[in-house]
């Protein structure tokens, strides 16, 4: 096994015997269930309510654990001076980190499918039946999945440089600035000073873009996604990934620990 | 001459601090230092004097600010160079939420062994350092004594050539030390290399076929314990008892240390037996006398005051 | 613990609750005398809540909603319900997702529909429809509702016809809707198209809601037929006898009606002082759908 893979491994077994997922699963599996009772009190909007709530649960949880576990994923490791025997094996840093996050981020991807499987349970309850638009539901928890390893990897790499807090703080703030990146582009329009507006919209270039992930209006109303959507949000989640850990493998492999 | 198993040369690291980071501090200066094949080398120092930060450079945690290392032969950037070397760090945890035998064989599977071979040695080293019935319990629960011992074991699975060990015996109790100790002698039957920081001087004269004395970050010897301190006697030690109250016996009570109804009395080899008479007619009671043998200790602490008044001396120098 | 401790624990429990129950019961009254409905509303810029709502907006657009029909699902009697509140919240709720299709439909019979039954607002139920018809552009519903709005409550024809035949357009549209687009235009306002429309609401509509407010109008228009079929032989009665009846049994005694008619929920019809037919004054079709606002 390749050691990424062993490191990889290794921070998942850490993270299914942490109960703390656990309690944040059967959560999520409580929320389906309540979005049933909540659904019936407006006609016709059943299905809309479960997939909404259904996929902002399984997006919350999932934000919680990529920001907090994320950050902690290096940060532990120093405080337990577990990376410090580790590194004396013939690990490379970059193995490391690389494993630490494939590791993280398989964690999500079982955690996301099992909320999944109850979101299409309590859908499969109203409706009885399964249709071509549900498609749309699966692709709306892939965006979610593809939105949180992006999430992990910036945690990441802020937890190389700053204090755990910081980091959060850091990983965060930078989540919700993605989200606003639309507002920013077009703020020149509106703002008093020109010069305020195109430092936004410049910015806005360069803030990864979480907007591109939220199709839950789309999910919840059952409209297709486009094949087209899912390729380039695939690549534009794997580029951006990339090279935000490249930036983290930089600072972690200079960094000395105290 | 043989290459050494580890080549130290002018090794510096400065660490910045303050406000902006703008100042530094120097916490090693200009070391350079072997450690010679198959021997057992003691790094000694008081706490902060730069033990730990040698050894995290020579492991690649930290990086030198100046200087170079080497260990078998090849520099330590050298990540191939890993293979060969054990390493126990300070004071470590571990993976709580793992048990012995799971956290041994984590760390064997960054070594070339078969899934059949490293199930073995897990066991083999369980056994080793004496955690074989504690093998399935978390770490969570384990005793401090018990988490040193899995470092060590996780140290040489591997059967490395050269062992690097970080303060190996602290918060051990002495039974705990005791097999520390056998360990380390028995790694030198083997043939390896041991390189291990303490600042139990008494382990140190004990296990050490060489130590260096690091104080204030600059290397202040290297050598046999024996050689450092010196072969010389530094005189010799009368311990007695003096009933009642005797007048002639009062200028040497003077010169000895008391402790409840027992004096000892420290005098020069030559002026041995005229102490010893002026005590028989003062109607002393003799129970010992023993060669006061020179330690490590007082080497040791002589050394410390040097480096202590240095430093204000620096400081006064400064302030000026 | 001993047993004792056990008990006096259970004890102090129970007698605990029954302090904060009664504590609750103050603190709601002093609750309601400073608290304003329009807290319930919690905020009303929409362009704030959609951009405190992050990436779900679709979720809060749904609790949102689920307000609206709480609060005016309320027909208890002494709940006061302002009808302010109604554009504010769909406002809000249509924003966060343009979509929720029981929104506008809810939304444009209760804004425009004149007090005391809606809000009296035909001006915003347009505005509504033509963002929901921005957004769902191949929604032909929403230009049927357009097409109500505009017909009963803006008394515009020509726009009424237009709407109800962009919507015909649509394949999936209700078939009758281009005819009655040309009706609308040659005929504008007339009962039978009003009966029509509103017996259309009755049978298709799905919020219960709706489904009562289209059987009142309904009634309403029962009412309204029955009223100028009174008033025509009222005048029949001033022919024949030189004044206005006054009471309705003189219309019966006259022979002109066989009996004395009641409204669709059998409230008796009477005459006003001027001889002209009215809605009995007990008559619910008189009443309130909603409780008035008492600021009004």
């Amino acid at each position: 096994m390749t050691r990424v893979g062993t490191v990889a491994l290794n921070t998942f077994r850490e993270a299914v015997r942490d109960r703390v997922l656990y309690n944040l699963a059967f959560f999520a599996l409580v929320m389906m269930a309540s979005a049933i009772l909540v659904g019936q009190i407006s006609v016709g909007i059943e299905q809309i309510v479960i997939v909404t709530l259904g996929l902002s649960a399984i997006s919350i949880i999932g934000l919680l654990i990529s920001v907090f576990i994320g950050v902690g994923l290096v940060s532990k490791e120093i405080e337990k001076r577990t990376l410090y025997a580790l590194l004396a094996k013939p690990l490379r840093r970059w193995e490391f980190i690389l494993g630490k996050f494939a590791g993280l981020a398989l964690t999500l991807t079982v955690n996301t499918a099992a909320m999944s499987a109850g979101l299409f349970l309590a859908l499969f309850y109203v409706k009885h039946s399964v249709e071509r638009a549900d498609t749309a539901v699966l692709v709306a928890v892939y965006f979610i999945l593809l939105k949180l390893a992006l999430v992990v990897a910036l945690a990441m790499l802020f937890s190389c440089f700053t204090t755990p807090l910081l980091a959060i703080l850091f990983t965060a703030g930078l989540y919700i600035a993605g989200l606003f990146v639309h507002e920013m582009r077009n703020m020149q329009a509106s703002t008093i000073d020109p010069a305020l507006g195109g430092l936004l919209r410049g910015i806005s270039y360069v803030l990864p873009n979480f907007e591109n992930f939220d199709v839950m209006g789309a999910a919840a109303h059952g409209r297709v996604i486009s094949g087209m959507l899912i390729a380039q949000n695939t690549l534009y989640a794997a580029l951006y990934c990339a090279m935000v850990l490249a930036v983290a493998v930089a600072i972690f492999s200079q960094r000395n620990l105290k | 001459m043989a290459e050494p198993a580890i080549d130290i040369e002018n090794l510096t690291k400065d660490y910045p601090y303050g406000f902006l980071q703008l100042k530094k501090r120097r916490s090693l200066e200009n070391l350079t230092m072997q450690v010679q094949a198959g021997e057992v080398f003691g790094f000694l120092g008081p706490n902060g004097a730069g033990k730990s930060t040698t050894i995290k450079l020579l492991m690649r945690l930290i990086f030198p600010t100046a200087g170079s290392a080497r260990i078998l032969g090849k520099p330590i950037s050298d990540i191939a160079m890993h293979r060969d070397i054990g390493y126990l760090p300070e004071q470590p945890y571990f993976y709580d939420y793992l048990t012995a035998a799971e956290v041994l064989d984590y760390f064997a599977r960054f070594h070339d062994f078969t899934a059949a071979e490293r199930r073995e040695r897990v066991q083999q080293m369980l056994k080793k350092v004496g955690l074989e019935s504690a093998g399935r319990i978390q770490l969570r629960k384990y005793s401090k004594g018990m988490l040193q011992r899995v470092g060590l074991a996780q140290a040489i699975l591997h059967d490395p050539a050269v062992v690097v060990l970080d303060e190996p015996m602290s918060g051990l109790d002495p039974v705990g030390r005791r097999e520390v100790r056998d360990i380390i002698l028995e790694l030198k039957k083997q043939g390896k290399t041991v390189l291990f920081s303490t600042h139990i001087l008494t382990d140190a004269e004990m296990l050490c076929d060489r130590v260096g004395v690091i104080v204030g970050g600059k290397l202040q010897g290297v050598g046999a314990p024996s050689e450092l301190v010196g072969l010389k006697a530094q005189g010799m030690e009368i311990l007695f008892e003096l009933p009642g109250t005797v007048e002639s016996g009062r200028e040497l009570l003077a010169q000895a240390t008391r402790t409840g109804d027992r004096y000892h009395l420290r005098v020069e080899e030559s002026g041995l037996y005229a102490a010893m008479e002026r005590l028989g007619a003062a109607g002393a009671k003799v129970l010992s006398v023993t060669q006061v043998k020179p330690s490590l200790e007082e080497y040791f602490m002589n050394l410390v005051e040097a480096d202590r008044a240095q430093a204000a001396a620096v400081e006064v120098r400064a302030t000026k | 613990m001993s047993e004792k401790s056990y008990i006096a624990l259970l004890l102090f429990v129970l007698l605990g609750f029954g302090g904060v129950w009664r504590l609750q019961k103050c603190i709601d009254a002093q609750q309601s005398a400073v608290a304003n409905e329009d807290d319930h509303l919690m905020l009303r810029s929409s362009k704030l809540v959609k951009g405190l709502s992050l990436e779900y907006a679709p979720l809060v657009a749904d609790i949102y909603w689920t307000r609206v029909v709480q609060y005016f699902g309320n027909k208890q009697a002494g709940k006061q319900l302002d009808l302010r509140l109604l554009w504010p919240l769909l406002d809000v709720t249509s924003v966060l997702d343009p979509q929720l299709m029981p929104v506008y439909d809810f939304g444009s019979t209760f804004l425009s529909d004149a007090p005391p039954r809606g809000a009296g607002r035909p001006d915003l139920a347009v505005e509504l429809l033509e963002r929901g018809l921005r957004a769902n552009p191949d929604e032909w519903r929403l230009y049927y509702d357009l097409g109500f709005v505009y017909y009963f409550d803006v008394k515009d024809y020509a726009k009424a016809s237009e709407a109800l035949y962009e919507g015909s357009k649509n394949p999936k549209a209700l078939i009758w809707m281009k005819t009655m687009a040309a009706k609308i235009a040659t005929e504008g306002n007339s009962a039978e198209t009003s009966n029509f429309l509103w017996q259309d609401v009755y049978n298709t509509t799905k919020d219960p809601l709706v489904k009562q407010n289209a059987l009142r109008h309904l009634q309403l228009l029962r009412a309204e037929e029955d009223l100028k079929q009174i008033d025509s032989l009222a005048d029949e009665y001033q022919k024949r006898l030189g004044r206005r009846p006054v009471r309705m049994s003189e219309l019966v005694q006259s022979g002109l009606l066989r009996g004395e008619p009641a409204d669709p929920l059998g409230y008796l019809y009477i005459l006003s002082k001027a001889g002209k037919a009215e809605l009995n004054l007990k008559t619910p079709l008189r009443d309130k759908w909603f409780k008035e606002p008492a600021s009004k």
